[in-house]
């Protein structure tokens, strides 16, 4: 038994084991995916819907494997990963940016200071919403991008929590 | 005055139609149109829906889909309404029931109508696999009746706030809202169905004919058919623990019925029992609906939903305790918390580890049972197997029963999921097609494709338990 079936949660040790984190070196050409989908489940639409042909699947129960070379960040998996379990990770700006699909309310608005929440929902920081992007349709979920002070914040922040 | 009426919601917006009044144990109350009986004294905070006929035990809405029958009331001088699926009216008269209720006051009042439908294929359960079902039967020209006891169709379907998993050409990444929609038009669209909700199919006679009531119409039905899909789906489980009757104890998908169909708030903080799929997804459902579920525990030693639905939950900073388990419901006429209990290795609570959690509400999610009840009543072969959820069917490739003509799909086929029941509901109404003389060579290809694809679905660690279980039952 894996630990994260017991707790819910993955370790960022373990995505890196797995070769789930991009590079140092192309977190600084700007955005790109990586996802926290760890088991053999039967989903695909990510792969098919993304542009560049970056997310590869032997089969419909295989695990995505993003190639990082070629994503082109533009979030169109994320919109329609039905497990939420994308983020958009970027370092080619000032201070690094974290996008998160979000599905609660209150949605956040641009300039909000926003908590920000650990894959265990624990608080541990702040960032700042930087840009937000509203589905048109139904099937999409919001994406929130906030701006982070550290990478600790990039790597382990995965929920919000809007304060108003 | 209490009122548990969702207003904003992330997903959902609620298009409640005109106010009703209606009276309450002489009260005048205030619902809506798009409301059952329940959903709105529910909405008004009644917990209370009628009591225990032998201890006189307060009980609530359990199941919320017209299964369990505790919401039982004495509506218009007529007892024993499943008020969760008696839709609302305006000057409505509700009362509570002593017991199984008093004769009837107004039998009177209104004619019974009596209707003789003759159609190819009959349909009952107008869910995800009886949609599908009538969708590809009538696709070749087959005349179908659907029937449905709810006052929507879509099934379970119609609260699936979710996206599904699978393949895009599979709807994957679609809310099951939106596939419930698209096809519950393509269903009202198609003018070789015939739709029949808010009508209970009560039993089968030889040869192949259906009864059905309708009580909203006050007509009995009869119907000539030449085969029957039974696509009836399933029902929650309850579990054993000391005052699992309290009201405010109810199935994880009453939950969702109350806070994703009506709009109307379950509790404000709950406890989920059981981590899988349901449990998970439900959890999580609850957080969009404004619920704080307090913690979500686990008996079984890992958590059996997908990973990704369980880190949904945990990111919002929701407990799940594996290893736990409910050990009674408090509460004074209802539910006011919930003692939880760890389990050692062998599924025995470790004494000292009871701890109370203040709630308003306990959601059990431990699965679900196949509702056989009209198949086994057809004389349809039944055999008992626990990887399909309990009592299914034989059958064969074509979801085909042991009673010629009489086939099955979705959860009352086995316990699995929409896309599934989908694909399942496919596959039998095409069957019955062929089976006709009304559908080619065409259509044999096309099942053959929808199996091959069903498979590919099942192929990966969490079909395993479903592939075990047909093994058993794909006999015939």
């Amino acid at each position: 038994m894996e630990d994260y079936e017991r707790t819910g949660t993955v370790t960022l040790d373990y995505l890196k084991k797995i070769g789930n984190v991009p590079s140092e070196e192309r977190l600084k050409k700007g955005p790109v995916a990586m996802t926290e989908c760890v088991q053999d489940i039967p989903c695909n639409p990510c792969a098919e819907v993304c542009p560049t042909k970056s997310i590869h699947m032997d089969n419909i129960n295989d695990r995505p494997k993003i190639d990082f070379d070629t994503c082109i960040g533009c979030t169109l998996c994320m919109q329609v990963c039905p497990g939420l379990a994308i983020f958009m990770l970027d370092k080619s700006k000032e201070k690094p940016r974290l996008t998160i699909p979000y599905e609660m309310l209150p949605m956040p608005e641009r300039g909000d200071v926003v908590k920000l929440l650990s894959r265990e929902g624990e608080e541990i920081g702040e960032g700042t919403v930087v840009a937000l992007l509203f589905p048109d349709k139904r099937y999409q979920s919001a994406l929130v991008t906030v701006e982070v002070d550290n990478d600790r914040l990039l790597f382990e922040a995965r929920n919000i929590r809007v304060v108003k | 005055m209490i009122d548990l009426r969702i207003h904003e919601h992330p997903i959902l917006k609620f298009d409640r139609g005109r106010e009703l009044r209606f009276i309450f144990e002489g009260k005048e109350m205030k619902g809506y149109e798009s409301e059952t009986i329940a959903a709105a004294l529910y909405a008004s905070g009644l917990k209370e829906f009628m009591h225990s006929f032998k201890l006189n035990r307060p009980r609530g809405i359990f199941c919320a889909i017209g299964v369990c029958a505790s919401c039982a009331m004495r509506v218009n001088g007529v007892p024993n309404i499943r008020t969760c699926i008696a839709p609302l009216k305006e000057g409505t008269i509700v009362e509570r029931q002593e017991r199984r209720g008093e004769f009837p006051t107004n039998t009177v009042k209104k004619e019974t109508k009596k209707e003789e439908l003759e159609t190819d294929i009959t349909v009952i359960g107008g869910g995800p696999a009886g949609l599908s079902a009538a969708i590809y039967a009538a696709k070749y020209g087959a005349k179908v009746v659907l029937i449905d006891k709810a006052p929507k169709l879509g099934g379970q379907l119609i609260k699936q706030t979710h996206k599904f998993f699978g393949s895009r050409k599979h709807d994957a990444g679609v809310r099951g809202i939106d596939i419930a929609e698209k096809l519950i038009k393509e269903v009202l669209d198609n003018k070789n169905i015939t739709v029949l909700t808010k009508t209970s199919a009560f039993g089968y006679y030889e040869p192949m004919t259906i009864g059905a009531a309708s009580n909203e119409r006050s007509t009995l039905y009869k119907i000539k058919t030449k085969k029957i899909i039974m696509a009836t789906g399933a029902a929650e489980k309850s579990l054993i623990f000391e005052n699992n009757d309290l009201p405010g104890v109810y199935g994880a998908g009453a939950a969702q019925t109350l806070m994703n169909v009506y709009g109307v708030k379950p509790g404000d903080n709950l406890i989920m029992v059981g981590a899988g799929n349901v449990g998970v997804i439900v959890a999580y459902q609850l957080l969009q609906a404004g619920v704080n579920v307090k913690m979500i525990v686990e008996a079984m030693p890992k958590i059996g939903a997908y990973f990704v639905h369980a880190a949904k939950v945990r990111r919002m900073g929701v407990p799940i305790l594996t290893r736990h388990s409910i050990k009674r419901a408090y509460g004074d006429g209802k539910v006011e918390g919930a003692t939880i209990v760890q389990l050692d290795d062998k599924w025995q609570p470790i004494p000292g580890t009871e701890r109370d959690v203040e709630v308003d509400g306990i959601a059990i999610s431990v699965g679900l049972r196949p509702t056989y009840g009209i198949l086994d009543q057809a004389g349809v072969k039944l055999k008992f197997v626990p990887e399909l959820g309990g009592h299914v069917a034989l059958r064969n490739k074509n979801l085909e029963t042991s009673v010629k003509g009489i086939y099955i799909a979705g959860d009352v086929a086995g316990i699995e999921e929409a896309s599934t029941a989908i694909m399942e509901g496919r596959i039998a109404g095409l069957s019955a097609a062929i089976d006709m003389g009304l559908a080619g060579d065409d259509a044999v290809e096309l099942r053959e494709k929808v199996r091959e694809e069903l498979k590919d679905l099942r192929a990966g660690p969490f079909g395993e338990r479903i592939r075990k279980g047909l093994e058993k039952v794909e006999v015939l």
